[in-house]
């Protein structure tokens, strides 16, 4: 991207925003809260969801010939948020976004790109009633849901029993409950030559790359924390401290790779193990025979006591929709039992609602190995639904990787700096 | 003869400035404009907003150009981009010369080498990073010629070599281009002035020196000024090399940390704050250079 380029797109939003100052207004929200007529809809683009999304808005407009829904997969871009926020600017977002990250909520509704659901009669009832106590965590700094919890990946410990056996470690029930347990597995990896790197998080700089090495230990260690609450950074705490030393062991011992790899160093094998959700099953298909565990923590707690990061995807209402009464029936009827049991089986994701074993029991019969992610399911963190949430995280990541991955500071003394900048950030809250 | 305003402003041929409005309309619609509007957005306190969103825009003064230069990623990212300049900008001359200089004499696979050298600039960035992380990672190709050699941490997420082995990416990957505006300006030194100099007792070297670099000014001062512009708007290479400006901000461009600071965290008034800078800077480093490659043209 050149600089022309850059400034371009930021004025050319920004000149949007200019022009459209004057439309629109909260006069028309009530209105297009009961308006029903044609919506638009934004799904993924892996081939599971796509599956997915088609079969839902065949079925509902085959009984709703009057309300008809138009999907696409979300347009390519660096990320979905850039675009999202970038329609969201345009005016020209759809009515509802099936992928809509919960970090980057915050952001949109800032923009004034969100639709408090809370704003239809039943809208909070059923998200409390669908997704049970997990729920709360996605509600936003004033009290309203902008956000419809709807599937998580929770974070699990992969392993790949080819290589464990190389290696002389128990391919059924390995030791990886505490910190020392997986350090000295790793450490047998390695120098059996089993896998070149015991685990390959991704070492990159980018503000999300937490999700997947530091944050869903941190979860498990305390208890299902998020990194900030309450306005405060919780991550320079004791445990958080124990996180980041355990990483810094990985990769001063070159347990760990610091460099970044293109392909999938799992699947690849040159890692024996990943930190993933279940999402990642369909790509080990027929390529790694694996096994999976929880992520480990310093005192081994007990697999029904530990917590994850969620890596939840969820559906948002956008502000440019006008027939919002119709977007709200298509968010329940795509969210219901029957949709939820179909998303499931077509990617294995987990629908966040309450008691997912219990709801498909048929398909967890036929699928044992996704049972373990329903049961994590239950117990799982979120990114903390704050004001500056992207900016806050790679705050932490910056001092992360610093520290951590490449060791040009003291772990402990870059969390605390770096807690200092988070507290600050989220008092703009 | 005195003319009017509307003549003086259309000069002798009033036909001509038909025919530039339409650059003209493009450089305001695509440059000039947007321009002025991040000038404007970095005074302001700007984020963007749905249209219909009412919110308070208030001008702040410089308080986002001093948060841009209170911040040490960003006064680090240009220390960065400076690192870049000083290696990529003389090996873009050197090397393209040279390389024009001897694509232009008689020597057999010439079109093959010209092409060679043009390929790279023409493929896609993604694509050739990939390469190049297999080259330079630790157990790469380069790593293992050199053995020991090798520097530990390896290029890519050593914090002293990271930016000038990116420089060095992106010497090799443009130079095919500045080979191309060399060749062009070699075609128009007289053949005349080597046979001068060959009757003058001059070497081959010695021709080169004071025939061929003198005679190819113009291009030279083309090639480092468009080497230092498309230096400093550097963000494909620590955005992918490098993973996000890596290890720990060593790579990272100030254009990269506008991307960050002002689309994915979304404070455009900050990106752009840290763009205006940069457009100062290569303005004044443009003025500078033009001063003393392009001193003889003037």
């Amino acid at each position: 991207m050149k600089l022309q380029a850059g400034l371009l797109a930021l004025a050319l939003a920004g000149s949007l925003v200019a022009c459209g100052d004057s439309g629109g207004g909260a006069g028309d929200a009530d209105a297009a809260a009961s308006a029903r007529g044609p919506i638009n809809i934004w799904y993924s683009n892996n081939a599971e969801e796509v599956a997915w999304g088609k079969q839902m808005v065949a079925a509902w407009n085959a009984a709703h010939p009057d309300q008809k829904v138009t999907a696409q997969e979300i347009p390519t871009g660096k990320s979905s948020e850039e675009v999202i926020g970038a329609a969201i600017t345009a005016g020209n977002a759809p009515c509802l976004i099936f992928n809509t990250s919960p970090a980057s909520v915050s952001q949109f509704q800032k923009q004034g790109g969100l639709v408090p659901l809370d704003s239809f009669s039943d809208g909070t009832s059923y998200i409390e009633e669908r997704s049970g106590d997990v729920a709360k965590q996605y509600k936003s700094s004033d009290g309203k849901y902008y956000q419809l919890p709807w599937k998580s990946n929770p974070v699990m410990i992969f392993y790949n029993k080819k290589a464990f056996a190389k290696a002389g470690i128990d391919t059924t029930k390995p030791p990886l409950a505490t910190y020392d347990e997986f350090l000295a597995a790793s450490r047998k990896i390695v120098a059996s030559k089993a896998a070149k790197f015991a685990i390959y998080p991704a070492p990159s700089n980018e503000f999300f790359q937490s999700w997947f090495d530091f944050y869903p230990l941190f979860a498990a260690e305390t208890g299902g924390k998020q990194l900030v609450a309450d306005g405060k950074a919780q991550f320079n705490s004791d445990e958080g401290k124990k996180v980041a030393t355990f990483w810094r062991t990985m990769y001063a011992d070159k347990l760990a790779s610091q460099e970044k790899y293109t392909g999938d160093a799992f699947v690849d094998g040159t890692a024996a193990m990943a930190a993933v959700g279940p999402w990642a099953i369909a790509t080990y298909k027929g390529k790694v025979d694996w096994g999976v565990v929880p992520v480990p923590t310093s005192a081994g707690k007990p697999a029904d006591e530990i917590h994850t990061f969620s890596d939840a995807k969820n559906v948002a209402m956008y502000s440019a929709c006008k027939n919002r009464g119709t977007a709200w029936d298509v968010l329940k009827f795509a969210t219901s039992k029957e949709q939820d049991g179909k998303f499931l089986a077509a990617s294995g994701q987990m629908p966040l609602r309450k008691d997912v074993t219990a709801a498909y029991p048929d398909y967890f019969a036929k699928n044992p190995d996704y049972k373990v992610f329903a049961d994590q399911a239950a117990r799982t963190v979120e990114v903390p639904n704050v004001a500056n949430s992207i900016t806050i995280w790679q705050t932490f990541r910056d001092a992360y990787s610093k520290s951590v991955i490449f060791g040009q500071e003291d772990p402990g003394t870059a969390l605390d700096g770096a807690a200092q900048k988070v507290d600050q950030l989220a008092k703009q809250s | 003869m005195r003319r009017g305003l509307l003549g003086r402003v259309l000069g002798e041929h009033p036909v001509g400035a038909v025919f530039v409005t339409p650059y003209v309309v493009f450089l305001a619609a695509v440059f000039a404009y947007p321009l002025g509007f991040a000038v404007y957005m970095s005074f302001h306190d700007y984020f963007f907003t749905a249209p219909g969103a009412i919110v308070e825009r208030p001008f702040v003064g410089f308080d986002n150009y001093v948060t841009v230069l209170s911040d040490p990623a960003v006064r680090r990212a240009f220390w960065n981009v400076l690192v870049f300049l000083v290696i990529n900008v003389p090996l873009t001359v050197v090397l393209a010369l040279g390389l024009a200089n001897a694509l232009n004499a008689a020597i057999r696979w010439r079109t093959f080498f010209r092409v060679s050298y043009y390929v790279p600039y023409v493929t896609a960035s993604v694509a050739v990073v990939g390469v190049w992380l297999f080259l330079f990672n630790s157990n790469g190709l380069v790593n293992s010629v050199l053995g020991p050699l090798a520097p530990d941490p390896s290029w890519l997420v050593n914090s002293k070599l990271a930016m000038p082995t990116v420089a060095i990416y992106v010497t090799w990957k443009q130079l095919g281009f500045f080979i191309l505006l060399y060749l062009a300006a070699l075609q128009n030194v007289s053949k005349d002035l080597y046979e001068a100099a060959a009757m003058d007792g001059a070497d081959k070297w010695k021709s080169f020196w004071n025939v061929t670099v003198p005679g190819v000014r113009p291009a030279t001062t083309l090639v480092v000024l468009l080497a230092t512009v498309t230096g400093a708007n550097l963000f494909t290479e620590p955005y992918l090399l490098t993973g996000g400006g890596g290890p720990d901000g060593a790579s990272a461009s100030p254009v990269l940390v506008m991307y960050q600071k002002g689309i994915e965290q979304g404070n455009p008034d900050i990106g752009s704050a840290i763009g205006v800078l940069l457009v100062i800077a290569v303005l004044a480093l443009a003025l500078i250079e033009r001063r003393f490659v392009g001193r003889e043209e003037s």
